[in-house]
């Protein structure tokens, strides 16, 4: 006989070393201890931590309405998640995506220690973190209640999670389908440990072009904070009802919805009215940039009347943006590879796990691919968001001292 | 060949597996219809903990002579294990994605002797 060790099999229960030993196995294979690696997307669970942010909500009527469902049963009040809907586990088969129940230690948040487990075991040194079941939050029926959980998220999110982790950063919500409350959210909440800018969540039918939001992205084009556009699902849209299948769903719905707020920020002239303002499209994956770029070239140039704040293409304004790698889509090389160099992924691309959601992507998605070299794999990593962020190399700090 | 014990023939139920590890080697072995079946635990997609996951039949969708679907049912005949990470299915007994097989895991021998489960390395 010669010595092993049993490995059991891995549940909601597991523990996010054993899930991901196998990530551990890669970090230290490519040696993400000797560069900074950061990570632009990952994911709180803020549904298992309601009543902590509800704590937060700044009226006492919606909070005493949000705190009513308590004696109801389990729901979550105010909420518009549909937690019989959420089959991003696969029924089952991918135990990491929801919820943990893993054992946790004592004192530190739970929502700060699970993503500290995630970050060592992945060899992230920064990862920022955003909603799960919120980000739909965007087609709540009341928009007066997405103000007031935005508030109530923030709060929760810089005082309770952020303060708790020096790794842990924010890009903060914003309660998009009021346009008035958007820019006191930045003013609230800039400042705070952590915050490195701000989302909308893209599953949404409100046009970012309109007049409305043009003291928001005065605001953050002043403060050199960047906005994200966060996707997400959604199958209550009309084009999407159509479909059958979550697969088939998650697959468009993702990507739709930020199809069409980038090319409204593009065809109006966004970037030339906020040239400072630096936009980062999240987990639409990548396939769908070179589509855009030249479906939006070809026809712009044929109508440059309807878009007369261009001085360029709208390829070179997509150009400039920036986007997050999750979930990359890695099954016809060559295209990944044209996409890479169509986007100029070596400055303007930014690693994202999405952990702990199903479809995430470790470092070693990056670090793996062939057709990069060395430097352009540190940069996507982390060299990029290091510098759009100003973040300090924590790696180098840490060399340096030691 | 060195050869890693397992575990006993009669610890494994119908359907069940072991994983066992000897340093970065690990090897699930799972019994289906009686026999063994020994896969490296290293999913093709992402390198993920696949003998781990869970066992699961195939889905199968039932269409009609007409073409018509009749919704969905498990197989009766082809088991599946399921990476934790992402949700890639494997055959048991092939060690085939369904959907891609050239997508498989790596196979290795299983020796039975008195009752002793060895994987054959």
């Amino acid at each position: 006989m010669t010595n092993t060790k049993d490995l059991a099999p891995l549940d909601v229960h597991s523990a996010t070393a054993d899930m991901l030993a196998h990530a551990v196995r890669d970090k230290n294979r490519n040696k993400f201890d000797e560069f900074l690696v950061v990570d632009i997307d990952a994911h709180v669970s803020e549904s298992a931590f309601w009543d902590e942010v509800t704590d937060f909500i700044p009226s006492d009527v919606w909070k005493y309405n949000a705190k009513s469902f308590k004696d109801r049963g389990s729901a979550n009040g105010l909420s518009n998640a549909q937690p019989g809907l959420l089959y991003q586990n696969a029924f089952g088969r991918i135990p990491h995506s929801g919820i943990t129940r893993e054992t946790l230690p004592q004192g530190v948040h739970k929502q700060a220690a699970l993503s500290r487990r995630a970050m060592d075991t992945m060899g992230i040194d920064y990862m920022t973190v955003f909603p799960t079941a919120m980000l739909t939050l965007g087609v709540h029926p009341q928009p007066e209640v997405e103000v007031q959980i935005a508030d109530a998220y923030n709060t929760w999110l810089t005082e309770r999670v952020l303060q708790s982790d020096p790794g842990l950063l924010g890009l903060l919500y914003l309660p998009f389908n009021t346009p008035e409350a958007c820019a006191p959210m930045v003013e609230k909440f800039a400042e705070k440990k952590g915050v490195i800018g701000f989302t909308v969540t893209s599953t949404r039918f409100k046009p970012v072009h309109h007049n409305a939001y043009m003291r928001l992205y005065s605001v953050l084009e002043e403060r050199g904070l960047p906005l994200a556009f966060h996707a997400a699902f959604s199958w209550e849209d009309g084009s999407m009802a159509q479909l059958n299948r979550f697969l088939s769903m998650h697959a468009l719905s993702f990507v739709h919805c930020n199809l069409i707020h980038l090319t409204n920020w593009v065809i109006n002239g966004l970037p030339e009215r906020f040239p400072k303002l630096k936009v980062i499209w999240v987990e639409s994956g990548l396939a769908w940039l070179p589509y855009l770029m030249q479906r939006l070239d070809s026809e712009y140039m044929m109508r440059t009347s309807e878009a007369p704040l261009l001085k360029r293409r709208p390829s070179e304004y997509i150009t400039d943006m920036f986007y997050t790698t999750q979930p990359m889509e890695r099954h016809h090389p060559k295209l990944m590879q044209a996409t890479f160099e169509a986007i100029k992924a070596e400055t303007q691309l930014l690693y994202a796990s999405d952990w702990p959601h199903w479809d995430f992507d470790t470092p070693s998605t990056v670090y793996d691919l062939p057709f990069l070299t060395e430097q352009q794999k540190r940069n996507i990593l982390g060299g990029n968001s290091a510098r759009l962020f100003n973040l300090k190399d924590t790696k180098q700090a840490k060399a340096a001292a030691e | 060949m060195p050869e890693l014990f397992v575990g006993k023939e009669n610890e494994f139920a119908e359907r069940d597996r072991k994983i066992i590890a000897q340093g970065d080697l690990e090897i699930g072995v799972f019994r289906i219809d009686g026999k063994f079946y020994a896969w490296e635990n290293n999913c093709s997609h992402q390198g993920g903990p696949v003998c781990q996951g869970k066992i699961l039949a195939k889905v199968d969708e039932v269409i009609g002579a007409d073409k018509t679907s009749h919704g969905l049912k498990f197989s009766e005949d082809n088991i599946h294990v399921i990476c934790p990470w992402h949700g890639y299915e494997y055959n048991i007994k092939t060690g085939r994605h369904p959907g891609d097989k050239n997508v498989r895991l790596k196979s290795y021998p299983v020796k039975v002797t008195s009752g002793d489960v060895y994987v054959v390395v």
